[in-house]
């Protein structure tokens, strides 16, 4: 995995100087990000080819019972001799199903209210932040639970939808507060005086500036909606007939699997939500970098170097620049 | 006082805005699972438990919504929050209030832990950064993408089970009777030390990452500079100049994360059957007891909605800037 992920960085590097064009997705070049994505990727290709390359059907019993990890099942065996790696892989379609859904449909909520809010102003802000705010602090996993155990049939969508619902508010209110700074800058005013409709100026002015925003919030909010839907699953208000990572986990609870030892049957489960959890965290986390260079971890050349404001150095004949500041200086080089 | 009058009014809209979803998801959802429930326990219900159960789930069908919701509110303000179907005849205002000492207890305790822990790694690794701290955040970026429950799941295979350190479920030892004596304290934090460092664990990451990005901002601001040029020590710069100030994003942030912290708890009581609202919340779930779990769901918000308001004063006093614009 490793030689993979290098591999494209040296490729990456060679044209990087030129195009302007790669700009935009220069953030694809930090370490941390390509490996969310990598992971990423692999965990999708699984939710696609799952189901086929699953060696035994999950729901198949055996006479090869609670076996520990061997040669024919790699992650052992429930207690009725179910293979745990055909529930692992069969199950990932549904959590990632789940989790983009609920990610997708709380984005589009989130940004028709936070945009609005941010741009229109006046009463209309106050409603959508006292709204969004409302959401905010009502603590969202009871909620869903609530919600999730009077509907009836609860399916992927539905419980995607009700995830949806309850976490949406987090990125408005980011949002709305971007949206608030960028609303009178002068390029928006110039458009404004241009006569440009509100519209127009919100999707083709200001929406761009806030891609990056967006894709943090809709990353987190998979992470969210991914941990709440396994959540459901392991106390047992979603379908449990159907396979995903916390269905595995709550028939591991609910038949004693610590109680006897059986490690195997909810560890690889665990694995691979906290895996899909990192890799995610580490893609939001290129986004912020990209957003706010300040967070980017010193590395190579620029480890020794303290950037601060105010240390622009100012061609001023005869006197060095940093004989002015004697505290710093020597702190900077203790370091 | 303005700001505290603003934040006031604010959380009462939340409250009555929590209780109206909670009013109104048992009525917009088709079938009627109460009622079910209401006739599987018929003869046993006296005639006041079933009106107030008509009442929270509308379950009379001749009233208009409006006089449901005044009903509603009636019984709310009474504090009667109807019957329990887990617990059968005790009233579900009563069944939380049990449990709910081991949640706040355990909420408490381990927040403060995992903010004071927390927040001190996140300025020494903010304060430093590209040190060996910046090897830390890749591992609580990990812990912090675990399910709060899976780790308790870890937790108990390895203290509890593997080498049984430490009991894996309860919240004190059965034999003791609850008191306020050595014995029964002693056993209550013996049982409560997995779940809390579970919890700890799993919470002090977002602490240390949110700490640690308010620390690298704030330590490039001037008066850092100046406090630098003025010769002080590194340490008083570090700690009065820069975590100070980094500091109160922090705890607004916290005040907004309460409900995630909150429901983590509760998931990690549902692991270890720790007596509180939690696992009453998952028995509620398991035997589809509406009132319990709605009751539940109302108690939690009101507790998230105190605390932050709490978070909200102390802010105010911490930022001399949301006193001055009053």
């Amino acid at each position: 995995m490793s030689v993979a992920a290098t591999d494209p960085a040296a490729l990456d590097e060679v044209p990087a100087p030129a195009p302007a064009g790669r700009a935009r997705l220069r953030f694809l070049r930090g370490g941390k990000t390509r490996t969310g994505l990598l992971i990423l990727a692999f965990f999708a290709l699984i939710a696609v080819i799952g189901p086929w390359i699953a060696p035994y059907d999950p729901d198949a019993m055996s006479d090869q019972l609670l076996q520990p990890p061997s040669a024919d099942h790699w992650f052992g065996t429930t207690h009725t001799g179910q293979d745990v790696l055909s529930q692992i892989l069969v199950g990932t379609r549904g959590v990632l199903l789940v989790g983009f859904i609920a990610g997708f449909l709380a984005t589009v909520l989130s940004v028709l209210i936070g945009v609005s809010a941010g741009f229109l102003g006046g009463a209309a802000d106050e409603i959508l932040s006292m709204f969004s705010n409302v959401f905010l602090v009502i603590p969202g996993l009871p909620l869903i639970i609530i919600i999730a155990s009077f509907v009836e049939n609860t399916t992927d969508l539905v419980i995607a939808s009700v995830i949806a619902l309850t976490s949406w508010a987090w990125g408005s209110r980011v949002l709305r507060a971007q949206t608030l700074s960028l609303r009178r800058r002068d390029y928006v005013e110039a458009a404004r005086a241009t006569g440009e409709s509100t519209w127009r100026i919100i999707i083709f002015e200001v929406m761009p500036n806030l891609t990056a925003v967006i894709a943090s919030g809709f990353v987190g909010t998979v992470i969210f909606a991914i941990l709440s839907e396994i959540t459901l699953a392991f106390i047992g208000v979603a379908d449990i007939s159907h396979w995903n990572w916390g269905t595995v986990l709550f028939w591991a609870q609910s038949n004693q699997a610590l109680a006897q030892g059986a490690w195997w049957w909810f560890v690889p489960a665990g694995l691979c939500i906290a895996l899909l959890g990192t890799a995610l965290a580490l893609i939001n986390f290129g986004i912020d970098e990209f957003v706010n260079p300040r967070l980017r971890t010193a590395s190579g050349a620029s480890r020794k170097v303290r950037m601060r404001v105010g240390f622009t150095p100012v061609a001023r004949t005869g006197t060095p620049t940093q004989s002015g500041v004697p505290g710093t200086r020597s702190k900077e080089q203790s370091e | 006082m303005k700001y505290v009058l603003q934040r006031l009014a604010f959380y009462a809209v939340t409250a009555w805005a929590a209780i109206t979803i909670n009013f109104l998801i048992p009525r917009l959802m088709p079938g009627d699972p109460v009622e079910a429930l209401m006739s599987r326990y018929q003869g046993q219900l006296d005639t006041t438990a079933i009106a107030s159960l008509k009442a929270l789930f509308g379950l009379d069908e001749n009233k208009s919504l409006w006089a449901q919701y005044t009903d509603y509110w009636a019984h709310l303000l009474d504090g009667d929050l109807g019957l329990s179907f887990t617990f059968f005849p005790t009233p579900v205002g009563e069944v939380i209030s049990q449990a709910l000492p081991w949640t706040l207890a355990l909420v408490g305790i381990t927040t403060l832990i995992s903010f004071l822990l927390g927040t001190g790694i996140g300025v020494y690794s903010g304060w430093r950064r590209g040190s060996w701290l910046d090897g830390l955040l890749p591992v609580t970026t990990f812990i912090s993408s675990v399910p709060y429950f899976w780790l308790g799941l870890i937790a108990i295979a390895v203290f509890a089970v593997k080498w049984p350190l430490f009991p894996f479920e309860g919240g004190y030892d059965n034999s003791l009777v609850p008191a306020f004596d050595w014995p029964f304290i002693s056993s209550a934090l013996y049982h409560g030390v997995l779940p809390g460092v579970t919890i700890v664990l799993s919470a002090v990451a977002g602490w240390i990452l949110g700490m640690r990005n308010m620390m690298v901002t704030v330590s490039s601001e001037d008066y850092v500079m100046v406090a630098q040029a003025k010769g002080l020590s590194e340490r008083r710069v570090m700690f009065a100049y820069a975590a100070r100030n980094a500091v109160l994003p922090n705890i607004s942030a916290f005040a907004l994360s309460l409900g995630f912290i909150v429901s983590g708890t509760l998931l990690v009581e549902m692991v270890f059957n720790y007596p509180g609202i939690g696992f009453q919340l998952l028995q509620a779930v398991g035997a589809k007891d509406y009132p319990l779990m709605q009751g539940v769901f109302l108690i939690i918000t009101l507790s998230v909605l105190a605390a932050n308001l709490l978070a909200d004063m102390a802010y105010a006093l911490l930022d001399p800037r949301t006193r001055k614009e009053a």
